[in-house]
């Protein structure tokens, strides 16, 4: 009983932490149709830049509670600065080419940013510890968590629920569908689309970097961060579905608690059971679980 | 006079002072040493392994070029001749490292490489460098396949392999008669965590006989979440719980873990993790059991050279040398003993690479760390003495400190030349001698 | 209307003589290729040789891709035959005492056509980011296996000696010469057959295909087919170039398989185009010259540098190198 329960809880705090990583870049496909290799570097720039954030608001003697707000700061500058930025910059010349290439181009910039990390943080590692301890500790049993886990949870939720909210009830959400259906279509209607590209985008570098920012208390922040984050957000999105925030819930929670089964039944499968289901999946059903793009198949 | 007179008379006076620059030099004073170092520089293990070691490397050559050095290392560069250093970066897996290794013999000309950390890259190119016949010098690199598994002319490691980690790990347990009926493992999927599982699972079998092993937790290398696996370990504790994490996959457990209790309900071992010392600071959790692979940082050995290469690290740095940066000093002190030897053989010249080699066979040098004896693998691979301690915070001196430090002399937990290193385990550790 | 250059010749003596057959024309031109190269290897340094070697068993596997390419799909997962490749030659070289370059070079392609057919069907209906993606994924489960298997020396990988050539010894100061020829070789023969090809029937329907599938359809060539067969030549090049490459190193490892490994093909593929076979392995040599320079300069920024080149070149060079001396046809 306690270790289904154990596997239970761990499996949900493994996939909330999975789906806030992976939601930006199953948002960013879908939109743009970029599957976005440097997705794991805006996910360490976000830890980078929190651990920035509350360093100085340490500095600045803020009470601890308020690291969770420099936190969302940090996610937020990231977003603002260097999204657009990334974007005009970059990506707008690539628009329209094959996919594939954009995936090219997204690991250039993969390849960029590391080093720009080690140019503008150092190799040196940080630490942003004062939020790690401000929920307490939960116990169930003979186990303990962190009471920060579970406040995951509450962030994944919270934030899958605005972000179907905002993409389903608003009206720049529905723009922001219309776009995702036929980006010709929406334009002849009067859509900007370039600027619905633009805060998309926008949007889904923010989710990376909040993922970061609020990984960054239970990790050390240093050159590497990123590499690991890379294939498994990748897994997570083929498998639920290329674009669609339900299969990102999805997948998250189908990897987590497959991982979870296999961590505490047997640790020897976990390696490479992550691509076998995702290579299954792309075999059967490579829309993912929840179609939103169309596999152009003969 | 004419222009061309003057011109004429200065042609003369620059034909004289070449002439005198030619004759004035033979090899020592002019000539250089240019050794290549390879480290990682970025991925994963820069923060914790390549940087360090390079930085030493920079702050030693420095150091060697003034003659800034104790004796016996007083000469300047090597024997007189300037050492210059160029760097490449480990990283990139061990295909770029073959051709990397190329370059720098045949297109930088260096006269030696001391290099390598990651396993699969020194077991890349070891062969390539005893293809080409060029003298390389291997100054980490944890499995002790390079010499079991090969013999080598122009290859040297002059660091003791992984082996004596975990052995004297598990004497260390044994030695303070710390309780292991059971005992929990949780080390990256990957050669490295998979040979130091074995090495300690082994030991333990010998020094712990009806020690049960339980969970056995192999995360993937890099995942850096292991909210999981520490539910597993907690949910079935263990008297002790191995570890051979290291950089940020350790520093990302002990975080995770710590908060949760882990380290009251069990006795936490590492095999490497002096390196996370200065960083997690507090963080790091009292009463830790760890090695650093070697008589390293806070378990060094008191000495003249220790404390004269432990100032000018920290003074340059701001932190005190952990394992990887003392690692490469002994390497470098061995390279200059072997380079120096060579030339007072050959008259003065800068020493070819059968030179060093045949120079660096068998050699033994003291180091910051203690006495480095190239004793096994046909006199090309090191062996040391080790030491594991217990972590305590330091409150007034604001950093972790390590207590109960216990030595371990190398005859002790490395094997025989005779045995490769499985084997000699399984054996029960015949003709280990010394051991506390 | 079409000039009567662009309409296929059938192979046999053609009206304007022995050197208007378009066969003997490139067996010329690759035997010619070859004694330049040869040349040119016997008077370079050692190191240039060497990435010459690699440059030419990396340029194998992405001619395969660019097989691919003419039709439309990128695979993002060459690593897969690549490593399969490698790991033949290197096993039958350990296992089985075969020692002999060409051989084993031949065992690494048929190892991975073996392994990669019963995929071909399947890919073969998939196009565009999932193709690239379902590639991707069988060549991360490829890797996932070849860490776990401690047989196959795990993560660590593991060694093989020096090859013999047709029962020859090699001697210590010819070996990297000996092997460079046999990989320029195999890569000179390769481009002419991929040159062939691609002017003939199948090769000609591919090009088609990636214009319209529709049509091809229509027309009666069958573009699953076509799809399946490039899919298990591009696997053979792979394989070819694994083996080749494996021997040059020495070493072989896991990562052969990785998704990085994979892309840096692609690039190459993207950074030649799919008009030239030549500018295949002129990429190849860029790429290889590229991250060899920017580590000696850059030590500690060589991914900065590596990942602006990719970009100037992605950006500036659409068509890739081939553009720059192919004239289109029409």
């Amino acid at each position: 009983m306690q270790t289904a329960v154990t596997i239970l809880i761990d499996g949900l705090t493994y996939a909330s932490w999975l789906f806030i990583v992976a939601l930006g870049l199953t948002l960013v496909f879908g939109v743009l149709k970029i599957l976005n290799i440097a997705h794991g570097s805006f996910y360490a720039l976000g830890a980078y830049a929190a651990a920035s954030f509350v360093g100085w608001a340490a500095a600045l003697k803020w009470a601890p509670a308020f690291s969770i707000v420099a936190m969302m700061l940090a996610a937020l500058a990231v977003a603002v600065v260097v999204a657009p930025l990334t974007e005009r910059a970059l990506l707008r010349f690539f628009y329209g080419r094959d996919e594939v290439l954009l995936v090219l181009v997204t690991y250039a910039l993969f390849l960029i940013m590391e080093d720009l990390f080690k140019l503008v943080w150092g190799t040196n590692p940080y630490y942003v510890s004062e939020p790690y301890a401000l929920f307490g500790n939960v116990s169930f049993g003979r186990q303990t968590w962190v009471g920060y886990d579970f406040a995951l949870v509450a962030l994944a939720v919270v934030v899958g629920v605005a972000v179907w909210w905002v993409l389903n009830r608003t009206k720049a959400g529905k723009v922001t569908l219309a776009v995702i259906h036929s980006a010709e279509v929406a334009s002849s209607m009067g859509v900007d689309v370039s600027r619905v590209y633009i805060a998309a985008f926008s949007v889904g570098i923010f989710l990376a970097a909040l993922g970061g920012a609020f990984t960054a208390p239970m990790i050390s922040v240093q050159p590497g961060v990123s590499v690991g984050v890379i294939i498994v957000s990748f897994a997570v999105v083929i498998i639920g579905g290329l674009g669609s925030i339900q299969g990102a819930a999805i997948g998250a929670l189908i990897v987590g608690l497959a991982r979870s089964f296999a961590v505490h039944v047997a640790p020897v499968a976990e390696l490479f059971s992550i691509y076998v289901v995702m290579a299954v999946v792309l075999m059967f059903r490579p829309e993912g679980l929840f179609q939103r793009t169309q596999a152009r198949r003969i | 006079m004419t222009k061309r007179t003057s011109a004429g008379a200065a042609a003369q006076r620059t034909a004289l002072a070449l002439a005198a620059l030619l004759a004035a030099g033979t090899a020592s004073a002019q000539e250089t040493f240019k050794v290549g170092i390879v480290s990682f520089l970025s991925g994963q293990a820069a923060e914790s392994f390549g940087i360090p070691a390079v930085n030493g490397a920079k702050v030693l050559v420095d150091a060697f070029n003034k003659g800034a050095a104790p004796a016996p290392y007083n000469k300047t560069g090597f024997g007189g001749m300037k050492i210059e250093a160029v760097y490449v970066d480990e990283n990139g897996g061990a295909t770029k490292q073959v051709q990397e290794l190329r370059n720098l013999y045949d297109r930088e000309k260096v006269d030696a490489v001391v290099g390598y950390v990651g396993s699969g890259d020194c077991l890349a190119v070891a062969p390539a460098a005893e293809e080409m016949k060029k003298f390389l010098l291997i100054y980490d690199c944890g499995t002790p396949r390079i010499f079991e598994d090969g013999k080598y002319e122009y290859v040297f490691r002059t660091a003791a392999h992984a082996t004596m980690d975990n052995v004297a790990l598990v004497r260390y347990l044994k030695a303070k008669n710390i309780k292991a009926e059971t005992f929990n493992l949780i080390n990256q999927d990957y050669a490295w965590g998979q040979d130091s599982k074995k090495d300690f699972t082994w030991s333990m079998e010998k020094l712990y006989p009806g020690a049960k092993s339980g969970e056995d937790q192999l995360p993937k290398f890099g995942a850096g979440q292991y909210g999981t696996e520490i539910s597993a370990l907690m949910a079935k504790p263990a008297d002790v719980t191995h570890s051979s994490l290291w950089g940020g996959d350790l520093q990302a457990f002990v975080l995770q873990a710590a908060p949760r209790g882990l380290f009251q309900r069990t006795q936490v071992v590492f095999s490497a993790a002096d390196h996370v010392l200065p960083g997690l600071g507090e963080k790091m959790p009292n009463g830790v059991i760890l090695g650093a692979r070697g008589a390293y940082g806070l378990m060094s050995p008191k000495s003249a050279l220790n404390d004269w290469w432990w100032d000018l690290y920290s003074k340059a740095y701001g932190v005190y040398p952990v394992q990887a940066p003392y690692r490469m000093v002994q390497a470098l002190l061995g390279l200059k003993l072997a380079a120096e030897k060579a030339m007072a053989a050959n008259g003065g010249k800068k020493p070819t690479h059968e030179q060093l080699a045949a120079a660096l066979k068998d050699l033994e040098w003291e180091s910051p760390a203690g006495r480095i004896r190239m004793a096994l693998g046909n006199g090309h691979q090191a062996v040391q003495d080790t030491a594991i301690g217990r972590t305590r915070y330091d409150a007034a001196k604001k950093m972790v400190v390590l207590d109960d430090i216990v030595r371990f002399p190398a005859d002790c937990v490395n094997p025989p030349p005779t045995m490769k290193s499985e084997d000699w385990i399984k054996a029960g550790f015949p003709g280990a001698k010394g051991c506390p | 209307m079409g000039t009567p250059s662009s309409v296929p010749v059938p192979a046999g003596v053609a009206p304007g003589g022995l050197f208007a057959s378009p066969g003997v024309r490139h067996a010329a031109a690759a035997l010619g290729a070859f004694a330049l190269l040869a040349l040119v290897g016997s008077f370079a340094p050692k190191w240039l040789t060497f990435l010459l070697t690699m440059a030419a068993g990396n340029g194998l596997v992405s001619l395969g891709i660019v097989g691919l390419m003419r039709g439309g799909v990128v695979p993002f997962g060459q690593g897969m035959v690549f490593a399969i490749g490698g790991y033949a030659a290197a096993l039958i070289y350990n296992r089985l005492g075969f020692t002999d370059a060409i051989g084993l070079a031949l065992a690494g392609g048929i190892a991975a056509v073996l392994i990669a057919a019963p995929f071909a069907p399947l890919l073969s209906r998939y196009r565009g980011i999932f193709f690239a993606m379902l590639t991707l994924a069988l060549s991360m489960v490829t890797y996932g296996l070849l860490m776990k298997l401690e047989t196959f020396g795990g993560s660590d990988g593991f060694n093989l000696g020096r090859p013999t050539l047709l029962g020859q010894k090699l001697p210590d100061d010819r070996v990297g010469f000996i092997l460079f020829l046999v990989t320029v070789g195999f890569a000179v023969v390769m481009a002419a057959l991929a040159r062939i090809y691609f002017d003939s029937t199948r090769g000609l329907v591919t090009l088609a295909t990636r214009e319209n599938e529709l049509r091809v359809e229509y027309l009666g060539g069958s573009v699953r087919q076509a799809m399946a067969i490039n899919f298990v030549l591009a696997a053979f090049c792979g394989g070819l170039g694994g083996a080749l490459v494996v021997m040059a190193l020495g070493h072989i490892e896991p990562t052969f398989s990785f998704w990085t490994t994979s892309g840096e093909f692609v690039f190459v593929a993207i950074l030649a185009g799919w008009h030239s076979v030549v500018a295949v392995f002129v990429a190849s040599t860029v790429l290889e010259v590229v991250r060899s320079f920017s580590s000696s300069y850059f030590p500690n920024t060589w991914q900065l540098a590596l990942g602006v080149f990719l970009l100037l070149v992605i950006r500036f060079l659409p068509k890739g190198i081939g553009s720059l001396w192919h004239r289109e046809r029409r």
